[in-house]
């Protein structure tokens, strides 16, 4: 028969609080800091690690995974942010523009990150008429280069081929005839390109001069020969030339002297300048000479 | 004996690379309840905040991280009964301190009431010629100590050199370095039951824990109820306990004599039960609420409700006055405190400069029991309480725990035991390849 009383249950013998054995091994381990980092932070990695190795090591998937990223960056690089329209040259003559534009992307428009704007810069200065060039890219998707040319300030005749020479020395490039540059001055000889500031100095003391001058000669690498039309020539002393081609100027303002028969005027030891006369007028003057004296023994 | 003697030593070590670590449990393993503090060292002198001579006493250096207590079972008189019983109870308290403590202890240090202690003072003599005092002087003459035959079945758990003479000189407590002919010293060895201890090492190996120090509760009580001058001019802590009481007597800061009364606040609570014809659990319950040895006349008008469950009305509404269970409890406690009484006189106790008395532990919870104890054990008695250590929950500083905090004072610092000094050189010549090596290291 059921109790009429509700007895409680009795607290003499309270249920166990002990921890079980694999319990307390289990709270033990997990306050392990090695073991609780691992678990907390190594083992989820591992996981991640383990279903994204499992999944890449399926060729369709890893193909799959490749094309989708350069599906994304395709798709990112077209953006019409990025696209290059159109190109300006600015700066250089016609004949370098056609020789850059064969540098530059010829098909438009094309994605920035496809131009390697450092390589054709690299390309543009490689060029012989360019002394300098930047490319960037500016407004509006247009690729801008500006380039700086180099100025040609003399010619250098190097057997049948005219080049063009700048200040520093450096063919800029090749032309077919004299006539095509009569304003540029012309050198020749071996050397004559290394010391084309020398030059230079001379022809701009050429003076009155220089509508006969027909250019300077390197002679020996070490002094200039000024050569003049009608074949005259001023030989030029190695040391100071611009001050002994002064003095020629100066002879030849006074005396007319360039005018006359002379094929050489020879300044090279500056103490005893020499002229030489052409054969004409050198029988001419022996012929008169002679006449003289045998007038002289008749009187 | 050399076999506790490097036991001893191990555990030493252990304790030294758990003060490394820097985490070490206690746990004190008593009749009534088993409690485990988690303590934490952070060096000398963390918490210090101001100059002098540092808070509590320079017991700052390590802070109690977690604490729990659990009912203990499967223990009596303070030595393990059933095995499988108390390793649960350890585990229990071992797991909520850690919890607690949110930190995985591997060194435990623990303390046990039980064992029958039994105390033997030894004395040594060295002849040193004349020559200073080295450690390893110190070391022989403690090697020379007559030790008493103490029986088959009993391990040392204690011994202390308590006092150092040299010449006429007595009263020293580092004679090294100091010029003499004659070297004595007086050591304090506390020998236990074998079989307990090992019961103990057993169970706590089962935890998974290293036990990394072992004391005698008594003598931890005595060193965290007693104050410093009680422990100076001499002083008995009797530390009333679930299944025995402990007495532990301290002089010039050393502990001389330890014993243990197989009776305690269990015998109180059995009687009871007894005597009321009531389960254990509300004697214990009626004990702790409405106990005193001392009774008035109000007591006879003050009913206790005993109850019970058996469904008889007349059964379950029996009452008591607490002079009936005041006059059930003295008798017991009286009996108790005789018996410490006469351990005391064995001792020798009166001889003594300082007669203070200091209970504590569960049993001294009673009230009037100070008054008892004065009839019994002479006048100067008073109740103690453990120190106040860094990080104590409220719920842990009764004088339940003076053994506990005891221990916490005995892992932060140690007092020098035997096998804390060198080992004598002459013990080695079984091992000369040791004594080679010793030599060379010496010499090199």
């Amino acid at each position: 028969m059921r109790s009429l009383i509700h007895r409680a249950v009795s607290d003499t013998a309270p249920g166990d609080p002990a921890p079980s054995r694999l319990g307390y091994r289990y709270q033990r381990m997990m306050l392990t800091p090695g073991f609780r980092g691992m678990v907390r932070i190594g083992v989820p990695i591992l996981l991640i690690a383990a279903i994204f190795g499992s999944w890449y090591s399926q060729p369709e998937n890893r193909a799959a995974f490749t094309a989708r990223i350069e599906q994304t960056k395709q798709s990112f690089q077209q953006r019409p942010q990025f696209m290059v329209q159109t190109m300006n040259v600015i700066g250089g003559d016609l004949s370098a523009m056609t020789e850059v534009a064969a540098l530059l992307p010829s098909e438009f428009p094309v994605s920035s990150f496809d131009l390697d704007l450092e390589k054709i810069r690299a390309d543009i200065e490689a060029l012989d008429p360019i002394k300098s060039a930047s490319v960037r890219m500016g407004q509006g998707g247009a690729l801008e280069v500006t380039l700086d040319p180099r100025v040609p300030v003399a010619l250098w005749r190097d057997g049948p081929t005219l080049r063009l020479i700048d200040a520093d020395s450096v063919v800029s490039g090749q032309i077919i005839a004299r006539a095509e540059r009569l304003d540029l001055p012309l050198i020749a000889g071996d050397g004559a390109e290394e010391k084309i500031d020398e030059a230079l100095r001379l022809f701009a003391a050429a003076g009155p001069l220089i509508a006969r001058v027909r250019g300077l000669v390197r002679m020996g690498e070490r002094r200039w020969d000024m050569v003049l039309d009608r074949d005259q020539r001023i030989l030029l002393p190695s040391d100071d030339p611009t001050s002994a081609l002064d003095r020629v100027v100066a002879l030849n303002g006074a005396q007319d002297m360039l005018n006359r028969d002379v094929t050489v005027v020879d300044m090279r030891n500056t103490g005893r300048p020499t002229l030489r006369m052409n054969e004409e007028a050198a029988d001419t003057l022996r012929r008169a000479n002679t006449t003289n004296n045998e007038n002289g023994a008749g009187h | 004996m050399g076999d506790l003697y490097d036991s001893q030593r191990a555990m030493r070590q252990m304790r030294k690379a758990a003060m490394q670590r820097g985490v070490v449990a206690i746990l004190d393993v008593g009749t009534s309840k088993i409690a485990c503090l988690v303590l934490r060292f952070d060096g000398p002198e963390r918490f210090r905040s101001v100059d002098g001579v540092g808070s509590l006493a320079g017991q700052s250096q390590f802070r109690v991280i977690g604490a729990a207590t659990t009912r203990s079972r499967g223990i009596r008189f303070g030595e393990i009964d059933a095995m499988q019983e108390t390793e649960r109870a350890i585990r229990t308290a071992v797991q909520a301190a850690q919890k607690m403590a949110d930190v995985r202890v591997d060194h435990v240090i623990a303390c046990l009431s039980g064992a029958r202690p039994r105390s033997y003072g030894l004395d040594g003599t060295l002849n040193v010629a004349g020559g200073m005092v080295s450690e390893q002087d110190i070391s022989q003459v403690m090697a020379s100590c007559d030790v008493p035959d103490y029986g088959a079945g009993r391990e040392v758990l204690h011994a202390q050199p308590v006092n150092f003479a040299l010449d006429h000189r007595s009263g020293l407590s580092d004679p090294r370095g100091q010029i003499g002919n004659e070297l004595k010293t007086d050591m304090h060895m506390l020998t236990v039951d074998a079989t307990a201890i090992q019961n103990l090492f057993y169970c706590i190996k089962r935890c998974d824990l290293e036990l990394a120090g072992l004391a005698s509760s008594a003598y931890v009580s005595g060193m965290s109820s007693l104050v410093e001058d009680e422990q100076e001019l001499g002083a008995a802590c009797i530390d009333l306990g679930g299944g025995t009481t402990g007495l532990s007597v301290f002089m010039k800061k050393h502990m001389i004599y330890a014993d243990s009364v197989r009776m305690g606040g269990e015998h109180v609570t059995s009687d009871i039960s007894m005597g009321l014809q009531i389960p254990t659990a509300t004697a214990e319950r009626i004990k702790t609420f409405y106990g005193g040895v001392v009774a008035t006349g109000m007591d006879d008008r003050e009913m206790i409700e005993i109850g019970g469950d058996t469904g008889d009305w007349e059964h379950d509404r029996r009452t008591v006055s607490r002079a009936e269970l005041i006059g059930i409890m003295r008798p017991r406690v009286e009996e108790i405190l005789e018996e410490v009484r006469e351990r005391l006189d064995a001792a020798g106790f009166e001889h003594l400069p300082g007669q203070q008395i200091v209970l504590t532990g569960g049993g001294s919870q009673i009230p009037g029991l100070d008054g008892l104890a004065s009839k019994i054990l002479g006048q100067q008695v008073r109740l103690g309480r453990p120190l106040r250590v860094q990080g104590l929950p409220q719920a842990a500083i009764g004088p339940a725990f003076s053994s506990a905090v005891g221990l916490t004072l005995f892992a932060a610092n140690p007092q020098d035991e035997w096998w804390d000094f060198e080992i004598p050189a002459d013990n080695y010549p079984a091992r000369s390849l040791k004594r080679a090596v010793k030599w060379f290291k010496d010499n090199w």
